[in-house]
């Protein structure tokens, strides 16, 4: 199981979106993806494509405007 | 079958092609479908070269307007036009260019950018495409 991290600090829709989407495609079944980044929305909707891909969100925090939210493929 | 977005791209203008793409992008992230129908002033845009070279649907000023906008989207790191269409391919969207715009604009498939172009065809191709799609826009 490994852990792959995606940066999209000050990347704006929809690139974390589809950057998330990417990482989602490259991990194997039981790694976690891990995206980060600034562009508020994102952190709103990267859960929802999670949710319509039928993945679980294992965690979803933000600290001073970054947000970080875990995803299990 | 996992559900399906299709849109005619029939705008070459800049504001419109980020319009179309920014969905279809989006779609294919949440886990959908999704094809692009290029044809009229959008097919223009698949030619080599000319994808980033539409003005705005309003406001272009004799390109001003879109001189503007392009240095704002600059500063707010907004992905270029070229970035999308790659990131569109390499999650699997499906690019199909009108056959009769490239007839009637006497535009050969090698003017246009090969690599992008999924399949070639007519108003048969897009209904195919459509009639299996929840979501039909047409930009």
């Amino acid at each position: 199981m490994a852990i792959i991290r995606v940066d999209c600090t000050s990347e704006t829709c929809p690139v974390p979106l589809i950057e998330t989407r990417k990482a989602i495609r490259r991990a194997q079944q039981g790694d976690i993806v891990e995206v980060t980044g600034t562009h508020p929305a994102s952190k709103k909707e990267i859960p929802m494509a999670a949710k319509a891909l039928g993945l679980e969100v294992l965690s979803i925090e933000e600290q001073d405007g970054v947000w970080r939210i875990r995803i299990r493929k | 079958m996992a559900d399906k977005a299709t849109i005619i791209v029939h705008s070459g203008d800049l504001d419109k092609l980020y319009s179309a793409l920014i969905v279809a992008n989006g779609a294919l992230a949440m886990g959908m479908e999704a094809s692009l129908f290029f044809t009229f002033w959008g097919l223009i845009r698949l030619k080599k070269g000319e994808l980033e070279k539409g003005g705005l649907s309003r406001m272009n000023l004799f390109g001003l307007g879109r001189w503007m906008i392009r240095r704002r989207m600059k500063r707010a790191n907004v992905a270029s036009l070229e970035r999308l269409m790659q990131d569109f391919k390499e999650l699997g969207g499906k690019i199909i260019a009108c056959d009769m715009t490239m007839e009637i604009m006497g535009i050969k498939l090698e003017d246009l950018k090969e690599d992008l172009i999924t399949d070639c065809g007519a108003v048969g191709t897009y209904l195919e495409e459509a009639r299996q799609s929840k979501i039909n826009l047409f930009i």
